[in-house]
């Protein structure tokens, strides 16, 4: 399988105030969030990043989104640079997390319609993804719903329908499941999947062991912004399961980041 | 293009869809005619009194002569004897009565006689009563004194100014209503437009911003300079829309306020041709473009729209100082270099415009200069946009 994104060598450091440099009784005034950070996601694969809080996880997914840009380093989407041509990756890539909103005061059809105007889709074309996609995740009821007035589950799933209405061919995905239910979450896994089936590639983030044992093909674990292990879902977990091989792999990792 | 088109298109139903949103931008100017036309009427009974009022004015030892000058006058006036005024003075403190008039013994025969011109200590001297605290008394007792003043100069006619309809004033309606709006309006236009603005830019970026709705839209491939250009371009439109409802509410209600209607006086905005219309319209134009890109570059700033509301006010402070220049020099200014300094020329053009003293490349360098300013402001803003410090600072 072709390799479809290349992190190289990501780093990204954050300004510390003096305030919390005095909190952490520390001199350094700047932050490595993410430090040299490299890994590659196949094509028609669902690559998991797994890290505790704080691991620098979001901060990742935010360069490769092109939301922020990275100090150094560079992260090549279908041959195209974050860095030189993020209008490129922008527009081969679906991002969504928690952190992106909807106005309030639309409804999801209008929405769908606002954004596959700004991806430039095809009126046609948008009208055919729209009624697919809203019948499959049930949004068609709420079409005319204001997002104010949608459940919070109904309102995550406006958001995945909506980051994807350019049929992107790689999809980012931070904390798919938080703050969902159960029947909601099994939802947005099944989708996965079959957006898998359909030879997308998936990156997801997440802190939930469980998530990745069933949906990854191949998982990085990230501790204090550096890649620790990356490889296949089995060889990681090496006959153990993946929340047991973590603490161990956290446990010989932390004493250098701390 | 179609970016910008897409932005704006969701910049205007955003604004336009919510009933109340509509309702808060409209309902400034209906406020205004309220206010200015109570104001108008307010001001008016203060300083008049009912015309089918009738005064109570008791007199002293009456003269002949004064006594067919009250009745001309319509003000009924009774006599009383001098042990009668502390009961009358007691009356107008009381405001029962509203005048008392004490004439020297003899007035007729000593103003007669003449004997006494020049030193002003010798004169026959009229005691008149009233009470300022009441409006009746206080405009009898103005009504009074204009008619005795008469009286004296009639006595001792030596000349007339513009007697007999002689003489006059020569400005034409064209001239005097020019002047007016030319002191007026150039102010409460940049106060309307602005606060239009001020209205609505900041919910639309810092709002946007503090909501984490702006970055949905920041990972999709639109530019980010089309994104400042649309929601600008809708900014403005719902700015203007807001300005138009109070300067309609002004127009309307400034001649109330200036206790003009009745007086024969109307406001006439039709002394302006089509051609002052469509330059006002391109200076408006061109500054509520500026304003509305001013506004924006500070919202941006702001991390809440709560922030970029603070930030709004002193500029609003400079903006209707700059407005107030407009009531000076008599006319827009002729210097050429005055228009290079934004906002300000604005001013001076409508001033122009209104008081028919345009210069007209007072103007074009306006448009020029506004025009220049807002490209930067808008390239500016796209800056911004993608500054991630700036776009995510909480």
């Amino acid at each position: 399988m072709q390799d479809i994104l290349e992190v190289q060598g990501l780093t990204k450091t954050f300004q510390l105030s003096a305030k919390q440099q005095k909190l952490e009784r520390t001199k350094q005034k700047v932050r490595v969030a993410v430090d040299h950070l490299s890994f590659t996601a196949r094509q028609g694969e669902i690559f998991g990043l797994l890290g505790p809080n704080g691991a620098g996880k979001t901060t990742t997914l935010r360069m490769l989104s092109t939301l922020i840009r990275p100090d150094s380093g560079d992260a090549l989407l279908d041959g195209a640079s974050v860095v030189r041509e993020p209008d490129k990756v922008r527009s081969r890539v679906g991002f969504l997390t928690s952190e992106l909103k909807l106005e309030d005061c639309f409804t999801p059809n209008y929405l769908f319609d606002f954004f596959s105007g700004l991806h430039r889709v095809d009126p046609a074309v948008r009208r055919k993804r729209k009624e697919e996609l809203f019948t499959r995740f049930g949004i068609d009821r709420f079409a005319e719903v204001k997002v104010a007035n949608l459940s919070t589950g109904m309102k995550q799933k406006v958001s995945l329908v909506i980051s994807i209405v350019h049929n992107p061919e790689v999809i980012i995905f931070d904390e798919p499941t938080n703050g969902l239910d159960v029947l909601t979450a099994k939802v947005v896994t099944d989708f996965l999947q079959e957006l898998r089936s359909q030879g997308k590639t998936i990156v997801v983030s997440t802190h939930i062991f469980s998530l990745i044992e069933k949906l990854c093909d191949r998982v990085g674990v990230i501790i204090n912004g550096r890649m620790v292990v990356c490889d296949s879902l089995e060889r990681v977990c090496d006959g153990l399961s993946l929340e047991d091989r973590f603490f161990e792999i956290y446990k010989e990792t932390a004493g250098d980041g701390e | 293009m179609s970016g910008i088109l897409t932005i704006m298109k969701k910049e205007l139903s955003r604004f336009f869809s919510d009933k109340r949103t509509v309702a808060g931008i409209l309902l400034p100017g209906v406020m205004i005619y309220l206010l200015y036309t109570f104001m108008g009427s307010a001001m008016g009974s203060s300083f008049g009194v009912d015309e089918d009022y009738t005064p109570t004015v008791q007199a002293v030892a009456l003269p002949a002569s004064m006594e067919a000058l009250f009745q001309q006058a319509g003000l009924p006036v009774s006599s009383i004897d001098l042990q009668g005024q502390q009961a009358a003075k007691d009356a107008i403190t009381a405001q029962e009565l509203d005048l008392l008039v004490i004439f020297p013994e003899n007035f007729d025969e000593t103003v007669a006689a003449n004997t006494f011109a020049g030193d002003g200590e010798s004169a026959p001297n009229i005691e008149v009563f009233y009470n300022s605290a009441s409006t009746a008394s206080h405009t009898v007792y103005m009504e009074l004194t204009q008619l005795l003043d008469a009286y004296e100069a009639q006595l001792v006619n030596k000349f007339d100014i513009n007697a007999r309809g002689a003489g006059g004033d020569l400005a034409t309606e064209e001239d005097s209503m020019g002047s007016f709006f030319g002191m007026m309006m150039p102010m409460l236009l940049m106060i309307f437009l602005y606060s239009g603005c001020a209205a609505v830019a900041p919910e639309s970026i810092a709002g946007e911003k503090e909501r984490g709705t702006i970055a949905t839209m920041l990972i999709t491939p639109i530019r980010r300079s089309h994104i400042a250009v649309g929601k600008i371009l809708a900014l403005a439109v719902i700015s203007l829309v807001s300005a138009a409802s109070s300067t309609i509410g002004t127009i309307l209600a400034l001649p109330k306020m200036m206790g003009m209607e009745g007086a024969g006086v109307e406001m006439n905005a039709s002394i302006y041709g089509i051609q002052d219309y469509l330059l006002l319209a391109a200076v408006i134009a061109s500054t509520v473009l500026l304003l509305v890109t001013l506004i924006s570059i500070l919202s941006a700033f702001a991390k809440t729209t709560k922030e970029a509301q603070t930030y709004v006010v002193p500029v609003m402070i400079l903006v209707m100082v700059l407005g107030v220049t407009g009531m000076f020099g008599g006319g827009a200014s002729q210097d050429l270099v005055s228009y290079l300094i934004p906002l300000y020329n604005s001013v001076q053009c409508m001033t122009g415009v209104f008081s028919f003293s345009t210069l007209t490349s007072g103007v074009l360098v306006t448009l020029a200069v506004n025009g220049v300013c807002t490209i930067a402001g808008v390239a500016l803003l796209a800056v911004m946009f993608n500054n991630e410090k700036i776009i995510f600072s909480r």
